[in-house]
């Protein structure tokens, strides 16, 4: 009995200290919460752990310099699996049960969609990180994509391509269209194809593949037994990895290659590919060039790239990361003018400004969109052997449309650039 | 205890969850629990087919993509309540079990399984050249916010699964305990057998593939209005069939009780470790526990649970 | 699309020169599931830990992928006897239901992506060699030698394969294991340890097969799923445990889809051979040259 009563007393004499310490944690201080889902494994983790890097090196300079209103951020992310029906369930718990204070997107169109009705019904502003066309059936006015596709994506994206495609001599009459049968490259041929009709091109090959396909070679022969002037290809890094090959391998003979090829822009893929690029019209979203120099842009990759090395992700750090970070510095920005977390007033106020980040001025349009698109379209030039660090300078991707950025003519054909 | 008395209980526990459940304080509970009990549906129309006849079912994706795509078909042309389109897509899923189960009629074992993937990838494949459904787009479906009565959508989505929950086992329970259960027991003992004594094996083999299709074509047809974006690589992702196989697997497959007990013991788990742990340890856990229990404990769960009571059975005899 | 005559040859050609890889994919399952009745659905997990063991030895020590490859075969026919010896144990022994091993193998290829997952992470892999790049050309013809190098080596693999199995003891008692375990009994020879060595062999074919898949094209862990499919069509087309019928049916594969991507499009590949297996389930079974 008396044991009993000694470990009574014990518990209780416990207790009472741990209540006595409570106040002290409930003293320091609430930390900002910003929750997310990304990609951290399957098909899109690539970007997803790119962009992961880029934000959490935003978070901490951030709280170096004391936090957002005198609070610390705290970044609160789930991994998403590429999985869009795990969407959902993600930012329910953020937001219902972590009781986050901001939210951002994960990465591509299939992992924003499914969580706009929980979104919406919360009433969040949202920064949506890549997507193409997510707010079109939705007309949420707190949705904001960071990707610079402007208000009318499906065109904005591609015509750099036939802007630049469209100054060769003599001037180019017909077009071969490829994608990947997946969501991206479906919609990027559908402009494609209202683009080159615009231009007066003729649509001598239409076709789609599904990504499994394992050897390209079929296709390629198939494209150039209709001697196309131009060839726009449409694809996920797996198929881009296979075209490029394929039209190595094949000689492709046209006056431009290239497209919308996702993967170009990542370092695994340039170093894999190497010379093989020469010679490729590709977009992408940032470059090193002169004309791109935003501010804090050389600063943030020179944090990034050797951060993104030890990690495993995206060495070079060119696509996602700069955005995912730029949209990190909206935030903050609009948290501190507005000086709070009402999600109205932070839609207000990104709304009514611009912008200046490592990516530029941003200024978004009525419908979430950047009101001017900047999607940049690169010609790849003198890339010798497999070496990344070529690709850090200025020199191998030169910019060839639109007008505003460009360091560069066209040079045609691709086959002479090639070889 | 009979038929009727097992739906009326099945009917007030139900409810009784579906009660208890309305206390939960926030939305997230009812989105994790939906993603459960669609399991559970899974897993017991599954069951039906892989644990009674002992046919194993790689094409799960097809009839519940299928349920899910003609949700989609529809949503353009007319604004239908969900219970219609549950049915729907059950009469869809149904059918297309139907004319597989008349095509494989002749197929043994593994046969049986490759025929069921092959199917799953020609189905996909069409639905991915079908512009109409959005094909490799993918297509996006905008539901209300809130429903009168119950508040969020996505209670009302819960109430429709759990709904599904109760009849699939209710379905399931009455097949075990009549003819047509015996019929699929003998079948899978011994189909040689069976058909030399007599069994209808053929029919019976159909009445299987068709009742496990259409179930699994009403777990799906809610999904577009869960995802609200829903394109084909995800509908007919593996992951569904890797879960309905591995759920009765580690719940026990020789009744009723083995699927659910699997599908809220993994489910949970999955739904869990999507929130923290968070990566690639979620499938890894799926595999492991899948390698264990059919190591381990090849009855599941159910399976180890009767084991115990025997034993302690036994030894309060002794 | 007009059909001349020589992008229809170049199509077969392609199509021939991917049926020869789908071949040494293939032939771990002709063994595995054709002779010793194991749905091993895992097979595609270990062509991946295959690709990247190539990777791996390719990237550190510049070794050609195939070579590493060969070197790596008695590893992982190692590995291959030791996962039947567990299959054996927990399954064979009990003579329990054809389920449970499905199950077992379906686990397996899960833990073992994740485990790629975890120790690779998830960007896309390659390899570099001498001949990935260039290509023959013979007269309108193009054969790249990234498809070219492996059709061949999968070629003289199978053909080495099909020699052991006619001509050695251990080869001949694992045909006859397929066919008749008792009478292989009477005849004094162990069929527990002839199966171990012929499971042993198919996933070291596995090996050489992840050398030549990341030849051909950038690795990831999941795709190995993609491949689950095939492996078993062209398999059960063939005829199981029939080498012949199976390089048959993966060159036939291999010029379908090569003609329906030239001709008609791509998309459609996957419904074309899948559903000529399906018709070929529903109407001959047995396969091209099965028994």
């Amino acid at each position: 009995m008396k044991r009993l009563l000694g470990r009574m007393r014990i518990w209780l004499g416990a207790s009472v200290m741990l209540a006595a310490l409570a106040p002290l944690t409930a003293g320091a201080v609430e930390p900002i919460k910003i929750g997310f889902g990304m990609a951290l494994t399957g098909g899109l983790a690539g970007n997803g752990k790119a962009a992961l890097v880029a934000m959490q090196i935003w978070a901490e300079e951030v709280n170096a310099k004391g936090g957002l209103l005198g609070r610390p951020v705290k970044l609160v992310y789930y991994d998403d699996q590429t999985n869009p029906a795990l969407v959902p369930g993600i930012y329910s718990k953020l937001l219902d049960i972590d009781k986050v204070d901001l939210v951002v997107s994960g990465y591509g169109t299939n992992l924003q969609a499914p969580a706009m009705p929980i979104i919406m019904q919360h009433g969040m502003t949202f920064i949506g990180l890549f997507g193409l066309d997510v707010n079109h059936q939705f007309h949420y006015d707190r949705f904001f994509q960071i990707q610079p596709n402007g208000e009318d994506p499906k065109i904005s994206s591609i015509e750099g391509f036939f802007q630049a495609a469209m100054t060769a001599k003599p001037t180019p009459k017909t077009v071969a269209i490829v994608g990947a049968d997946a969501e991206y490259p479906k919609v990027a041929t559908e402009g494609a194809r209202e683009i080159a009709k615009k231009d007066g091109l003729k649509i001598v090959y239409d076709r789609s593949y599904p990504p499994s396909t394992v050897d390209y070679t079929p296709i390629v022969h198939a494209i150039q037994a209709t001697n196309p002037d131009l060839v726009y290809v449409a694809s996920y890094p797996p198929d881009t990895a296979g075209m490029v090959r394929a039209a190595h391998e094949v000689g492709l003979k046209a006056e431009v290659f290239g497209g919308g090829m996702i993967g170009l822009q990542f370092a695994a893929l340039k170093q894999q590919l190497g010379e093989m690029l020469n010679g490729i019209v590709c977009y992408d979203m940032y470059v090193p060039s002169s004309t791109m120099n935003f501010p804090g842009i050389t600063q943030f990759l020179a944090k990034y790239q050797p951060r993104a090395k030890a990690e495993g992700a995206d060495q070079l750090g060119f696509y996602l990361p700069p955005f995912a970070y730029a949209a990190m510095q909206v935030l903050g920005q609009a948290v501190e003018t507005t000086k709070g977390l009402d999600q109205k007033k932070l839609a207000a106020y990104m709304h009514a400004t611009t912008f200046h980040t490592v990516v530029g001025d941003i200024k978004w349009a009525a419908n979430g969109e950047w009101a001017t698109p900047r999607v940049i379209f690169v010609q790849y030039r003198g890339i010798k052997g497999n070496d990344l660090e070529q690709f850090k300078k200025e020199g191998t991707a030169v910019i060839v449309a639109p007008a505003k950025y460009k360091t560069g003519d066209l040079v045609t054909p691709y086959s002479a650039v090639q070889h | 205890m009979g038929a009727g008395k097992f739906w009326l209980l099945a009917t007030i526990v139900g409810a009784a969850f579906f009660g208890v459940s309305l206390l939960a304080p926030n939305q997230y509970y009812f989105q994790a629990g939906y993603v459960v009990l669609q399991y559970v549906v899974l897993a017991t129309a599954w069951n039906i087919l892989g644990g009674y006849t002992g046919y194993v079912n790689f094409g799960v994706a097809a009839f519940f993509a299928l349920g899910a795509y003609s949700s989609v078909a529809l949503y353009p042309l007319i604004a239908l309540p969900i219970p219609v389109l549950v049915v729907i897509g059950g009469l869809v899923s149904g059918v297309v079990g139907f004319g597989m189960g008349y095509l494989t009629l002749r197929l043994r074992g593994a046969f049986f399984a490759i025929a069921t993937l092959a199917m799953a990838v020609v189905m996909q494949t069409f639905i991915t050249n079908w512009d109409y459904v959005g094909g490799s787009r993918g297509a996006y479906i905008l539901r209300p916010l809130k429903v009168p009565l119950l508040g969020d959508y996505i209670v009302y989505l819960f109430l429709i699964m759990l709904v599904l929950a109760v009849i699939s086992i209710g379905i399931a329970r009455s097949i075990e305990r009549s003819r047509l259960g015996f019929g699929f027991a003998a079948i899978r003992d011994d189909e040689q057998a069976a058909e030399a004594a007599g069994v209808p094996t053929l029919r019976l083999k159909l009445v299987a593939t068709t009742i496990s299709g259409a179930l699994m074509g009403m777990a799906g047809a809610p999904l577009p209005y869960y995802v609200t974006y829903l394109d084909p690589s995800s509908g007919f992702s593996l992951s569904y069939a890797v879960n309905s196989i591995a759920m009765p697997l580690i719940g026990g497959m020789t009744n009723w009780i083995g699927p659910l007990v699997g599908a809220i013991f993994l489910g949970t788990i999955q739904q869990l470790a999507t929130v923290t742990i968070s990566s690639a340890l979620n499938l890894l856990i799926v595999g492991l526990l899948l390698v264990g229990f059919v190591v381990i404990a090849p009855n599941g769960i159910v399976g180890l649970v009767e084991q115990l009571i025997h034993r302690r059975r036994q030894r309060r005899r002794a | 699309m007009e059909v001349s005559l020589d992008l229809l040859l170049s199509a077969v050609v392609a199509g021939v020169l991917l049926g020869g890889f789908y071949a040494a994919v293939t032939v771990g399952i002709s063994i595995s599931f054709g002779m010793l009745d194991i749905v091993n659905i895992a097979h595609p997990a270990f062509i991946i830990l295959g690709a990247y063991a190539a990777y791996f030895l390719n990237s550190s020590f510049g070794l050609d992928p195939i070579l590493t490859a060969v070197i790596m075969l008695p590893v992982f026919y190692v590995l291959g006897a030791g996962v039947y010896q567990v299959y054996y144990a927990v399954f064979e022994r009990r003579g329990d239901e054809a389920l449970r091993g499905l199950a077992f193998f379906f686990g397996l290829l899960f833990i073992i992506e994740v485990a790629l997952v975890l120790v690779f992470g998830v960007d896309y892999r390659f390899v570099e060699a001498s001949y990935i790049g260039p290509t023959w050309r013979w007269g309108e013809i193009d054969l790249p030698l990234r498809m070219l190098v492996p059709f061949v080596v999968s070629m003289v693999l199978v053909g080495l394969l099909q020699l052991y199995l006619s001509r050695t003891f251990t080869g001949r008692a694992i045909m006859a294991v397929s066919q008749d375990r008792l009478a292989l009994q009477l005849m004094s020879a162990n069929p527990g340890r002839i199966k171990r060595v012929a499971f042993g062999i198919s996933i070291a074919t596995a090996s050489l097969a992840g050398a030549f898949l990341i030849i051909i094209q950038p690795v990831e862990p999941s795709i190995g799923r993609d491949y689950i499919g095939r492996v078993f069509a062209i398999a059960v087309l063939g005829g199981l445990g029939s080498f012949p019928g199976m390089v048959t049916a993966a060159l036939l594969l291999g010029i379908v889809e090569s003609i329906t991507a030239t001709f008609y499009g791509p998309s459609w590949s996957p419904a074309v051979s899948f559903g000529v297996l399906l018709l070929t389930l529903a109407f001959r079974p047995s396969g091209i040259m099965g028994r």
